[in-house]
């Protein structure tokens, strides 16, 4: 009996220890994972490097750069005219709101102030970009929860707000229509009540995804309590608008900054409120956005009842010429914080501009927040903090 | 949390006490160059606009930590840096443009901006000086004070300066950046990989001297396209 015992034990211990070796090497090799270049939820060609111990994460490391296209060197061979072409295309989503914040800071150092009129153009414009930027995304963190159909909608309503950008401007993502002094062009005729009812079309968006998503339990299992920065991590870190809003930052720029409050943006001429949430988890980003969408709106129609007349430009002398000096200016972008420093030597062109982002400075949270998080809401939490690749990879 | 009464806020930040003024930013200044001393090496003010302070490079980490710890400027905004150095491939607009301007400039009265001679030779140019071609410059903001300050620091020929990774986290890309484009090292950031670029990419393209080739093989027309129609090029040969 005693040998078979023997035999037992030493077979049990043999197993035992085979058994340990096999999750030892397991847990020692861990397994690399790529996300991307081309994966749908990167919303372009981010790549995420994740180093998995099963299902969690242990390090996260994004890649990126396979979209840069080295705007801060082509910006410094061109003449300020000519650079708003260019800088339409860092956040293709809403290309307007990119010109306004580089327009302010040339204005700045020639010590130009745009019109009244323009100004207010300018924030209408403004919103409507932001309109069009975060519907999107409200339809698009459902398909990276694997919910498709929100994100038709999304693209089917945004189309009401493009098409009125578009009326305007002559181009539905690459406007290139703000100018130093003012704007292009006015608006045509009958455009103010036509966008009156295309902002209704956008309410009813948001209601319906509200009611689609946010009583939803997946939804909220998928959400809730994913991802949390904490107020203080998400400052150190630079990162802001919606995302830092999350996190019960009550930071604005629209409110906070003196280009929002009629330096260059009439957001002192209507009421709005600056949404905030506690938690700072993916939910609280989507829920802070929606919110966003519904203010903006509120924003566009106050600013289509009170447009004062007036011309649309300054006078500008016909060459421009910025005079020497340095200028930063960051204004409340769909995505965040965005400002151009800008620094000029008093020629045609600028000397140095320094483009902050507002998805760079959010995305280099990414190797903190996702460590310790499971695969899927990898996803989850990569959409909720919501980047465009262009406005990363500049 | 959201403010209750949203007419409140907005009138707050047009007349409200915490509006940026030129007191708050005078009086700032004087605490900082009492505080960092020696470290402080010069200040711009800007009055009701901003506030740009340049510090000794052995002062750089050391500051950053002093803005954030004591004096709350919690929110990073960016690390970036500057190259004074004038381009040696000129101004890119082509000679025919410049032609243009002089005319139109001797005929207009918009005559008085700074021209292109202003440029000064070697060294730091902009608003708090400097010795040295490169510069980093960084900005943060506090958000109780809505006060932002610009930091400025030399970079010698070592091109390294220290990190501020350990105040701020949301430095480490931003550095990284500013390394693969300007070669500036950042001491006490061990990753310095290449951020948007290759890896195995070669010079440090927002260098001045680091020629931008597409424009240097054929030269932008500048602001009215002057380049002729292909069939107007040789009116002999068309005819």
């Amino acid at each position: 009996m005693t040998a078979v015992n023997d035999r037992e034990q030493l077979a049990y211990i043999a197993s035992q220890a085979a058994d340990a070796r096999v999750n030892l090497e397991l847990e020692a090799e861990g397994m690399t994972l790529n996300i991307g270049p081309q994966h749908p939820a990167t919303h372009g060609t981010l790549r995420i490097v994740l180093e998995l111990d099963g299902e969690q994460v242990i390090k996260a490391d994004p890649v990126m750069g396979y979209m840069h296209r080295g705007y801060e060197k082509l910006v410094e061979v061109r003449t300020y005219p000519q650079v708003t072409t260019l800088i339409n295309r860092i956040d293709w989503l809403s290309g307007f709101a990119n010109e306004v914040p580089f327009i302010l800071a040339a204005e700045k150092l020639m010590e130009i102030e745009a019109p009244e009129r323009a100004k207010h153009i300018r924030t209408l414009l403004f919103e409507m970009s932001r309109i069009a930027n975060v519907t999107l995304f409200l339809g698009d963190m459902a398909v990276q929860l694997g919910a498709v159909s929100p994100v038709f909608y999304a693209f089917r309503d945004r189309e009401y707000v493009l098409n009125q950008i578009e009326a305007v401007t002559g181009g539905r993502f690459h406007p290139n229509f703000d100018r130093i002094g003012g704007l292009k062009d006015d608006l045509p005729a009958g455009w103010i009540e036509d966008t009156k009812v295309a902002i209704q079309k956008i309410y009813d968006f948001c209601d319906e995804m509200e009611d689609l998503l946010v009583g939803n339990e997946i939804f909220q299992a998928r959400t809730r309590g994913i991802g949390i920065i904490p107020a203080d991590v998400a400052l150190s870190y630079g990162l802001s608008g919606a995302n830092a809003r999350a996190s019960g930052i009550d930071w604005d720029l629209r409110r906070d900054s003196d280009v929002g409050q009629g330096g260059g943006l009439a957001y002192d001429k209507v009421d709005f409120k600056v949404w905030t949430h506690p938690d700072g988890d993916s939910f609280a980003r989507y829920w802070v956005r929606l919110q966003e969408t519904r203010e903006a709106c509120s924003i566009v129609e106050q600013l289509l009842d009170t447009i004062p007349s007036g011309p649309i430009m300054a006078k500008v002398p016909r060459i421009i010429k910025v005079a020497e000096g340095e200028a930063y200016v960051a204004t409340e972008n769909p995505l965040g914080e965005m400002g151009y420093y800008v620094i000029s030597q008093g020629g045609l062109e600028p000397f140095r501009v320094k483009i902050r982002s507002a998805s760079f400075s959010n995305m280099s949270i990414t190797p903190w927040l996702l460590q310790g998080t499971y695969v899927p809401d990898v996803i989850t939490i990569l959409a909720s903090l919501y980047f465009i690749l262009g406005d990363i990879d500049r | 949390m959201p403010s209750a009464d949203d007419t409140q806020t907005a009138d707050d930040a047009e007349t409200g006490s915490d509006t940026p003024t030129d007191e708050a930013r005078e009086g700032l200044l004087a605490i900082l160059s009492d505080e960092l001393g020696d470290a402080l090496v010069a200040s711009h003010l800007k009055p009701g606009d901003d506030l740009w302070i340049r510090v000794t490079n052995e002062s750089w980490s050391d500051t950053a930590d002093y803005l954030r710890n004591r004096q709350r400027f919690r929110f990073f905004d960016f690390v970036s840096a500057i190259d004074w150095m004038p381009s040696p491939y000129g101004r890119s607009l082509s000679a025919a443009v410049d032609d243009q301007l002089a005319e139109a400039e001797a005929t207009s009265d918009e005559a008085a901006v700074a021209s292109e001679d202003a440029k000064t030779g070697t060294g730091a140019d902009g608003y708090t000086g400097g010795d040295t071609r490169f510069q980093v410059f960084a900005r943060v903001y506090n958000l109780t004070t809505r006060l932002g300050v610009t930091l400025k620091a030399d970079v010698d020929e070592s091109m390294s300066i220290g990190t501020w990774i350990n105040t701020y986290p949301g430095a480490a890309w931003q550095e990284r950046e500013a390394h693969e484009m300007f070669g500036i090292t950042f001491t006490g950031n061990a990753d310095m990989r290449n951020i948007y670029l290759p890896g195995d990419f070669e010079g440090n393209p927002l260098r001045k001297d680091y020629p931008l080739m597409a424009r240097l093989v054929k030269p932008w027309p500048g602001i009215v396209d002057v380049e002729p129609m292909p069939a107007t090029e040789n009116p002999e040969d068309a005819s």
